[in-house]
């Protein structure tokens, strides 16, 4: 709430620091380096954009919600709740809804382990650890589309990397992507090693910037690695967990390029998340009012996940301070 | 940011025993002995996962699509570049790396510009209404894009955007504008009031110190958002997979996803198109690593 309570500080400032500057000022037609509310106006632009498309589409998301619009007649009914009742009976979204927790908490556990092992075993001077560090980020900036088709390549059946391995051991064929338990692991998998690097290189960061002093301190008392990491590094990488694993599990929660590209919600409905099955209802099924529907779940989901996770892991970071 | 700094190289020879090397390494943070080993090897199974698709993206793409030897044995002897001409000629993919740099160029030039004004009086001005609107916009940095694909593509086809330029370059704007203002916000926050204050007393008006004395003070901020929006912009395929369905119009994250689903039976030409995607985001990364991490690391923090 203290930012609620701020912006009256300034204001009441204004006045005496530009008293000095009076003189000059009233003459120029100038009250401040800012003059007055006009310079609002840059922001206009801006927000114009906002209004136009996003607030409105989000407000008008949640009036179709309550119609049974087709996607393109002109004619729609409205029918109350019947849509938001469908979807929780409806076992498909049921099962999509659990892929989307599926591939928003499992990514998040996988890359902050992934990305604290790294960070820990790269935060060292040695030779050819720049390049790794490198290496581990350089699918951040290659679009999801293009991972997964390159990944796609790998759990081929014929010929495929993974099928070249499988074989080689002496093991029969599988169809990776076929089975539908398979796919979830790997879109999770894929996803998460896709994305390590960010976490890598925020707990990177983060161990940086602990005083070495801690560590020296901590070794003349005889503490063991295994007793400065528990007591010295994880506490003080506090904010370094908050925002990794706010960023990790709401870019799982809307995943959308990998499934599309990899499985395409197959086999069958079985591995949509309720991003990519908004698409399906919207124009595969014409079903524009039940998928407005899905988008205010979807909406909702990341609002109360963020909200909650935040709350939660700056009330621990407050308890440990 | 100390992450990507350049370290000293370790003396030649000293590879054996190292451990005790690095004096400013903290005990807890290295590895000794066993445990060393361990650390390295698993090290190595990461990168070497990293490289693996990009690996087998190339000796699939140089390869013959009759040729059926296995995607780990690279063509040495006979490297074929068809599978690069096919992608050109019946993907598209030329055109889409056009539509993708004219996309990706007028984006992030808007943003930028749009993100920097809409920042100046958050930061300067403050009263319950500045307050307000930051809040919103911290607000809008949440909303997942495909929660609102109805109403959106509707509102698109409405105003004829569909399969247009400007109606995908402002959509991305949009997306894109929450973080830039939020980053520029903050930068300016940071600025010292004064030089502006001395501007004023020099008689300058309000336009010429925004344009004279503050924009030429963002370079460090306009970099990471440049970065941030760019990448963003360059690989996005949630909204622009639906906005841009005409191949003469995609950009090359749709381009490249229409042209694996209707190729998926000549994989080595989807492979050559997706390596030709990430060639631009290679170059870029090589020559300017160092932004590029800062940026996207200073763009997550926030």
């Amino acid at each position: 709430m203290a930012t609620l309570i701020a912006p009256t500080l300034p204001k009441r400032n204004r006045p005496k620091r530009n008293r000095p500057n009076g003189a000059l000022k009233p003459a120029r037609g100038i009250r401040s380096p800012l003059g007055g509310p006009g310079i609002n106006l840059l922001y206009v632009p801006a927000l114009l954009l906002f209004a136009v498309f996003t607030i409105y589409p989000l407000l008008n998301g949640i009036a179709l919600s309550f119609t049974n619009w087709n996607g393109y007649s002109l004619e729609r009914a409205g029918v109350g709740f019947d849509n938001y009742v469908r979807l929780f009976q409806d076992d498909t979204f049921r099962l999509v809804l659990v892929n989307t927790f599926i591939y928003g908490i499992g990514s998040t556990i996988i890359q902050q382990i992934l990305g604290l092992g790294l960070a820990l075993a790269l935060d060292r001077r040695m030779r050819g650890l720049n390049a790794a560090r490198a290496i581990i980020y350089l699918p951040v900036l290659v679009s999801p589309v293009v991972m997964g088709t390159m990944y796609y390549l790998l759990f081929q059946y014929n010929n495929g990397a993974f099928n070249d391995i499988v074989t080689g051991l002496g093991g029969e064929k599988v169809a990776w992507l076929a089975n539908a338990d398979a796919s979830i692991a790997i879109i999770v998998a894929v996803n998460s090693l896709q994305f390590v690097g960010i976490s890598m290189i925020i707990y990177l960061a983060g161990l940086q910037s602990i005083p070495q002093m801690y560590y020296e301190a901590s070794t003349v008392d005889g503490a063991s690695p295994v007793q400065q990491f528990r007591y010295i590094s994880l506490p003080l990488l506090q904010p370094a967990f908050a925002t990794s694993i706010v960023l990790n599990l709401i870019g799982g929660l809307k995943l959308f390029d990998v499934i599309q590209v990899l499985t395409g919600g197959g086999p069958g409905y079985a591995t949509n998340s309720v991003s990519t099955l908004i698409g399906v209802a919207y124009f595969d099924n014409q079903s524009a009012g039940y998928a407005s529907g899905m988008g205010v779940v979807l909406f909702l989901i990341i609002v109360v996940f963020t909200l909650a996770l935040n709350t939660l892991l700056n009330r621990r970071r407050l308890e440990q301070q | 940011m100390t992450v990507i700094a350049p370290r000293p190289p370790v003396v030649a020879g000293s590879e054996g025993d190292n451990s005790r090397h690095g004096e400013t390494d903290a005990p807890g943070r290295a590895g000794r002995g066993p445990s060393r080993w361990l650390i390295g090897a698993g090290l190595l199974v990461i990168v070497f996962l990293q490289l693996l698709p990009f690996y087998v993206a190339l000796t699939t793409a140089l390869k013959e699509r009759t040729d059926l030897s296995s995607q780990w044995v690279f063509p040495i002897a006979d490297i074929f570049f068809g599978n690069f001409a096919t992608a050109i000629e019946s993907g598209n993919i030329l055109r889409a790396i056009g539509n993708s740099v004219i996309v990706t160029v007028v984006s992030t030039v808007l943003v930028c510009v749009l993100g920097a004004l809409a920042g100046y009086p958050l930061a300067r001005r403050r009263s319950v209404l500045n307050t307000g609107v930051s809040l919103l916009n911290i607000g809008l940095i949440m909303i997942p894009p495909l929660s609102i694909l109805v109403p959106l593509y509707t509102l698109l086809n409405q105003m004829g955007a569909v399969n247009t330029y400007w109606g995908v370059i402002l959509v991305m704007v949009t997306a894109q504008l929450p973080l830039a203002i939020f980053l520029y916000t903050a930068f300016m926050r940071s600025l010292p009031i004064s030089v502006e204050e001395a501007a004023t007393m020099d008689g300058a008006s309000r336009l010429q110190i925004l344009f004279r004395v503050v924009f030429p003070m963002l370079k460090p901020v306009t970099a990471t958002v440049v970065i941030l929006t760019g990448v963003a912009v360059w690989n996005e395929f949630a909204l622009s997979g639906y906005i841009l369905t005409a191949p003469e119009m995609q950009t090359i994250a749709p381009a490249i996803a229409s042209f694996f689903s209707v190729q998926s039976n000549n994989l080595p030409a989807a492979a050559a198109a997706s390596l030709m995607a990430v060639l631009p985001v290679l170059v870029a990364y090589l020559f300017l690593q160092k932004f590029f991490i800062k940026g996207l690391v200073t763009g997550a923090e926030k």
